[in-house]
């Protein structure tokens, strides 16, 4: 799958705190939890977004709390793919099984600018800054994680296994 | 014979049904307990629904606790807990915690005996890296995860390189578990350990209690690590004794186990330690912030809300009360820490310190409830994260310490030492 938009860059150890502040953790309906994606970072956020947008991030990308709200948020407020330099364990695992697609790539994030337009292709790790031209291979996924992600979700594949176990 | 390896590669090459395992592979883990709390299991039971599944894999083996936003803050909140009180009901969830018998849940679990030794432990809560504290491998996860975990009691894994922290020597006065967790959070980074495990040992260990130890564990993954692991030893054994509700398996570290990162810390040189907005990693010495005055101190939270961490607030309240300017918000971590306390008195030296107490919540930690902050405010808090907003208003500011700094700064208006005042 190809995904196209315009970036939006922000710096290290992005915490799913400012993805989600917690105060909103009353709710898991994703609609509302888009409305208040990244706030405590950058209010403008949610205005500025565009359905496909691409959030780019440094290292450590989703670092604390174990809150599924932080990708589903992300998802929701319209960003097709984000790509960083390194995640934290639990956000890539939770990004992985809720199907928000996620690259890493030092590289990309070191060659795009706030507001570039990217294309990213999804199924080869291929990153395209169309603004400035240069491409970029983002790190493949081990096999294991990518057989998820093909399945589209951990829950499919929890599908697949209670049914080999009950016939 | 199969390969030297580390607590926490034995720990999972057994539950993955394999003599031995290697930092990298992928694994299909047999689970012992599988925990989420009001924020996470609603999602993790729209998931679970969604596997086809009926019945969770092991009624004694899902542990549900409402204590984010409980008691219920509010209206959403009290949905949020039907949801998952309405599940344990129907799945006839045995260990699930209501109002009257919960607890912060990393305090509560151990507490309960529901984590031993030698457990593979999944948490949609971040802290589940707590019970690291008692030889198991137990670690945070999303709610499918979960979810996952509560249809078929497996999940995968990456096998976890290990850094090894060995830690020798006493502590000086006021200095604590949470002192030393910081101090090595500062030394390595917020991802200094990311996709790692931490195996904390050596002889400060020797003398250290297990609500210390609980407390150095619970912040693992503040260095973005995927669990922190501190070895079965009589300290461990008498604390589970009377306590666990299962028997438990001992594993320990091969002295040829590989580590790729060896870090040696004398205690006797730490001094109370204090992270600055907004990383935990941001840390300086206490006796060098007496110049940041403050609006508000907690302490409680999984982290330092055990009962050894009220004694020592206590200690240092005792005859004194808060600033003027302070409140103190003082949440044993669960009912049973709440009663000990108030036995032993120690909820007549809060209330003559002029403290709030409040019953068993995550609350304030997390800017749920219990004690948010306005815009500009400071707080000293016995907590895990100081990022931006955490505690409240997004232009707040959370300064974590220990239950000596804390209420040592509750007295001050400011950050200070015990031996301030």
């Amino acid at each position: 799958m190809k995904f196209q938009g315009a970036a939006h860059k922000y710096g290290r150890d992005i915490d799913t705190d400012v993805i989600i502040p917690a105060r909103y953790l009353n709710t898991s309906i994703p609609e509302e939890l888009a409305k208040h994606c990244m706030e405590d970072l950058d209010p403008e956020f949610v205005k500025k977004v565009q359905p496909g947008d691409i959030l780019v991030a440094e290292e450590n990308f989703g670092c604390g709390s174990s809150r599924e709200h932080a990708p589903i948020s992300i998802k929701a407020a319209g960003v097709s793919v984000v790509i960083a330099k390194s995640y934290a364990r639990i956000f890539y695992r939770n990004a992985i099984n809720t199907g928000l697609p996620i690259m890493e790539s030092a590289e990309a994030v070191a060659g795009i600018s706030n507001g570039d337009k990217v294309e990213v292709d999804a199924d080869t790790g291929l990153i395209m800054n169309l603004t400035t031209g240069a491409t970029y291979q983002a790190q493949p996924f081990p096999p294991f994680i990518k057989e998820i992600i093909e399945k589209g979700g951990l829950i499919e594949m929890v599908k697949d296994k209670l049914a080999a176990q009950s016939s | 014979m199969p390969r030297p390896m580390t607590i926490t590669e034995k720990i999972l090459a057994a539950h993955a049904g394999l003599d031995e395992v290697e930092p990298g592979q992928l694994i299909t883990c047999k689970l012992d307990i599988v925990l989420a709390n009001d924020v996470t299991a609603p999602i993790a039971i729209r998931e679970f629904r969604r596997t086809g599944a009926t019945k969770v894999w092991d009624k004694d083996r899902v542990v549900l606790v409402p204590d984010h936003y409980a008691p219920n803050k509010d209206i959403k909140s009290a949905e949020q807990a039907k949801v998952m009180r309405d599940f344990a009901r129907e799945q006839s969830i045995s260990h699930y915690y209501e109002i009257g018998c919960m607890g912060v849940e990393h305090a509560l679990l151990p507490e309960q005996g529901v984590v031993v030794p030698g457990d593979v432990i999944i948490g949609a809560d971040s802290h589940t890296c707590t019970y690291g504290a008692l030889g198991a491998f137990s670690t945070g996860v999303g709610s499918t995860d979960a979810a996952a975990g509560m249809a078929i009691g497996e999940a995968w894994f990456k096998v976890p390189a290990s850094i090894k922290f060995v830690v020798n020597g006493e502590f000086g006065p006021w200095v604590s578990g949470k002192d030393l967790i910081l101090h090595i959070i500062g030394l390595i980074g917020v991802d200094g350990a990311l996709y790692q495990a931490m195996e904390f040992t050596g002889s400060t260990f020797d003398r250290m209690g297990m609500d210390d130890r609980m407390t150095v564990c619970n912040m693992a993954i503040e260095a973005g690590a995927k669990s922190g692991i501190i070895a079965v030893d009589d300290i461990t054994r008498t604390y589970l004794t009377g306590r666990a509700e299962r028997p438990w398996v001992e594993y320990h570290s091969d002295p040829e186990a590989h580590y790729p990162r060896v870090i040696e810390i004398d205690a006797g040189v730490l001094k109370p330690t204090v992270s600055f907005p907004h990383l935990p990693s941001n840390t300086r010495l206490a006796e060098d912030s007496r110049d940041v005055t403050i609006d508000q101190v907690v302490i409680g939270s999984c982290t330092n809300g055990r009962l050894e961490d009220l004694r020592i607030a206590a200690e240092v309240l005792k005859g004194r009360k808060a600033h003027d300017h302070v409140r103190l918000i003082v949440i044993p971590a669960t009912q049973e820490i709440y009663r000990a306390a108030m036995a032993e008195g120690l909820f007549d030296i809060f209330l003559d310190a002029n403290a709030a107490i409040s019953t068993p919540t995550c609350g304030p930690c997390l800017g749920g409830h219990m004690g948010i902050l306005a815009a500009g405010e400071r707080a000293v808090a016995t907590t895990n994260r100081n990022f931006v907003g955490r505690m409240g208003d997004p232009t707040s500011e959370v300064y974590l310490s220990s239950p000596a700094v804390a209420a040592a700064s509750a007295v001050a208006g400011h950050i200070a030492l015990p031996d301030d005042l």
